[in-house]
């Protein structure tokens, strides 16, 4: 009788091809990551990570310079929040994460400082960083927003006007603490904005994350997080308009990385015009040692017009099957023919009635955020899109 | 006085299996004030009739007409319907996320009155009603239907019912999945509606059920397309007791063709 061998790598037909080809990346985490852009290859548009973007649309911001110097910013004052710049060998920069894509590498090879938030103390508050008209020239960015343990707070992190920017966001979140990030990106119509954000959690910490594209181009937004630490809980929202030309994607990864982990991804988007574009792909991997966590990641977009085009690709990875819940889901389709009759039958017109639809759809992200102010500001954005204005 | 007049009414709906024929030649006649019970067995046609008067797109008119005061109900959309004064209490209401009661009923509102409702009333009027029907006041703040139980979701409909008062109401088995209590309560709504505003109901069963709480002034009897058999309240009775068996047909049943 033969021993029971542990298997290997080639009993799973993980081997190279015959030809001689490489032999894909097959855990979520294991992915080549680096903070040099010349350990990465030019971007060809094959790769999986590109294979859905407009590469030609951003050559400069994967493969030329980039100017790294500090972005204009302006921010508002709030207590218990600190807003600095920080050299770039400064030790707390590479703490969340570091590159898996070209862009991102050459954002972190080419920014001089970096902009710090600093979050303490127990109370709520509200702090706001807009980066306004960037220019049209590329340039790197790098931002390490840090929640002290058991801090509590909520930071924007805005763009407006032009740019062609590709920048890194680092997130630290402390031990007990509850951070609030919302990326929101109401760029003009000719920008393009790639960015990764990399965010590490302690134990028993709480991050809301929260991306909203409406404006630019192409915005490219891709959060992973890192439930690193027992007891972390990160809940990952989203919120797009893609009109006539625009692409708008994200690409979202949580790593479940310790035991009773809990996370909650849900994107939605609404698509209105010829050549209006999403891309939403949401990663889920439960490493090994994730026992109990409770996951579940959703996106749903709403198709307004013809000529629209969303890509919609949740994968879930599971290495332990002592877990919670897992789940994963993803819908798009059409308006609601018996939702758009019931509000017709209660004397709505029919434009009412879609708009309070859509405006509904997406109100749902929106009631999440959390601060009254920004709710209103962001529901007012949002009628503003189904206004085309 | 207000009348709604249904004659000859003939309604094909659309199936995976093609158009089939639901309606047969229907005639009522509703006057302002009147309740008219319509009863019958499951896929006689009864939901139908109740879609059809609100306009709902998958039912196809090919013969006949609905008069609403002498107005030419079938030439108007959905939305026209409602303004006119006709209101549908539907059987399995939808949930619209994100749209909160609050937000939903001040629209409708300002929909069918053309002008917004005043403040001050219309809140102390929202409040009264949901009140009424036992409804908790953060109703007033979830989304519409969203995650309501089925007696939750038919209190919803009869609130707007109180709140937008049409001068017609079509309940469509508003009380089917009810249990006693809130039998009573939606029924106390529907005669408060009717105290009020003195409209005329059509009132959709299956069972005589709710008839115990709300007097219908006529009841019909629907069988495979068309009105059977009419009377007063002494029908509803005898069906409470003999069913619908003596009006079997010959013909083959039709689908229930119920809008979901």
């Amino acid at each position: 009788m033969t021993s029971t061998a542990m298997p290997t790598a080639e009993q799973h037909g993980f081997r190279p091809h015959s030809d001689g080809a490489f032999v894909p990346v097959q855990t979520r985490s294991e992915r080549f990551r680096s903070v040099n852009v010349e350990d990465f290859a030019p971007v060809t548009g094959r790769e999986h990570e590109w294979k859905l973007s407009p590469v030609a649309a951003f050559a400069d911001l994967t493969g030329g310079e980039l100017d790294g110097s500090r972005l204009e910013i302006e921010t508002t004052d709030a207590a218990g929040v600190d807003v600095s710049w920080i050299a770039r060998d400064d030790a707390r920069i590479g703490r969340a994460g570091i590159p898996e894509e070209r862009a991102a590498a050459n954002a972190w090879s080419s920014f001089g400082e970096a902009l710090l938030v600093s979050v303490s103390g127990e109370d709520e508050k509200v702090v706001a960083v807009t980066r306004h008209d960037l220019g049209v020239a590329p340039r790197a960015a790098h931002t390490v927003i840090e929640a002290a343990p058991n801090s509590r707070g909520l930071v924007v992190l805005r763009g407006t006007g032009d740019a062609r920017l590709s920048e890194n966001v680092e997130i630290v979140v402390g031990e007990g603490a509850s951070l609030t990030v919302v990326s929101l990106q109401e760029w003009s119509d000719d920008a393009v904005h790639l960015a990764s954000h990399f965010a590490r959690l302690g134990r028993d910490s709480f991050l809301k994350h929260i991306v909203v594209s409406l404006g630019g181009n192409v915005v490219r937004v891709n959060p992973s997080t890192h439930l690193a630490e027992q007891g972390s809980d990160v809940e990952a929202l989203g919120l797009y308009f893609a009109d006539a030309g625009q692409h708008l994607e994200q690409q979202v990864f949580v790593h479940h990385d310790a035991p009773h982990t809990r996370s909650r991804v849900t994107y939605k988007g609404a698509l209105q015009g010829a050549g209006a574009r999403s891309v939403w792909v949401g990663d889920v991997l439960i490493g090994n040692s994730a026992t109990g966590t409770d996951s579940y990641e959703q996106n749903r977009n709403l198709v307004l017009t013809d000529g629209t085009r969303a890509d919609s690709v949740p994968n879930l990875e599971i290495e332990t099957g002592d877990i919670e819940g897992a789940g994963h889901a993803s819908a798009t389709g059409r308006f609601d023919d018996e939702q758009l009759f019931y509000l017709m039958a209660r004397g709505i017109r029919e434009d009412e009635a879609r708009r309070l639809v859509v405006r509904g759809f997406l109100g749902e992200i929106v009631q999440k955020i959390g601060s009254p102010e920004l709710e209103a500001r962001l529901s007012a954005a949002v009628e503003a899109e189904l206004e085309g204005r | 006085m207000s009348v709604l007049e249904i004659k000859n009414l003939h309604v094909n709906v659309d199936t995976d299996q093609g158009t089939r024929e639901i309606l047969r030649g229907v005639d009522l006649v509703i006057n302002e004030g009147e309740i008219h019970a319509i009863m019958g067995p499951n896929g006689s046609g009864k939901s139908t009739l109740a879609y059809t008067i609100a306009g709902h797109p998958k039912y196809h008119v090919v013969q006949g007409e609905i008069l609403l005061d002498g107005e030419n109900v079938l030439e108007m959309t959905v939305d026209e319907r409602a303004r006119a004064g006709l209101f549908l209490a539907m059987q399995y209401p939808v949930e619209i996320p994100g749209v909160t009661v609050t937000n939903f009923l001040r629209t409708a509102k300002t929909a069918i009155d053309g002008e917004a409702p005043s403040v001050r009333h219309w809140v102390k009027d929202v409040r009264e009603s949901m009140s009424n029907l036992k409804m908790d006041s953060a109703f007033a703040e979830r989304n519409v239907n969203e995650g309501f139980s089925g007696g939750e979701k038919k209190r919803n409909e009869i609130l707007q019912l109180e709140l937008l008062k049409p001068r017609f109401a079509v309940l469509d088995e508003t009380d089917s999945g009810l249990d006693v209590d809130a039998l009573r309560i939606v029924s106390e709504g529907v005669n408060r509606a009717k105290a009020n505003t003195g409209l005329g109901i059509m009132l959709i069963t299956h069972y005589t059920r709710i008839l115990r709480y709300i007097t219908p002034d006529f009841v019909h009897v629907f069988v495979a397309g068309r009105i059977a058999e009419q009377g007063g309240r002494e029908l509803a009775d005898r069906l409470e007791e003999e069913g619908y068996d003596r009006y079997q047909v010959a013909e083959p049943a039709v689908v229930e063709a119920a809008a979901e």
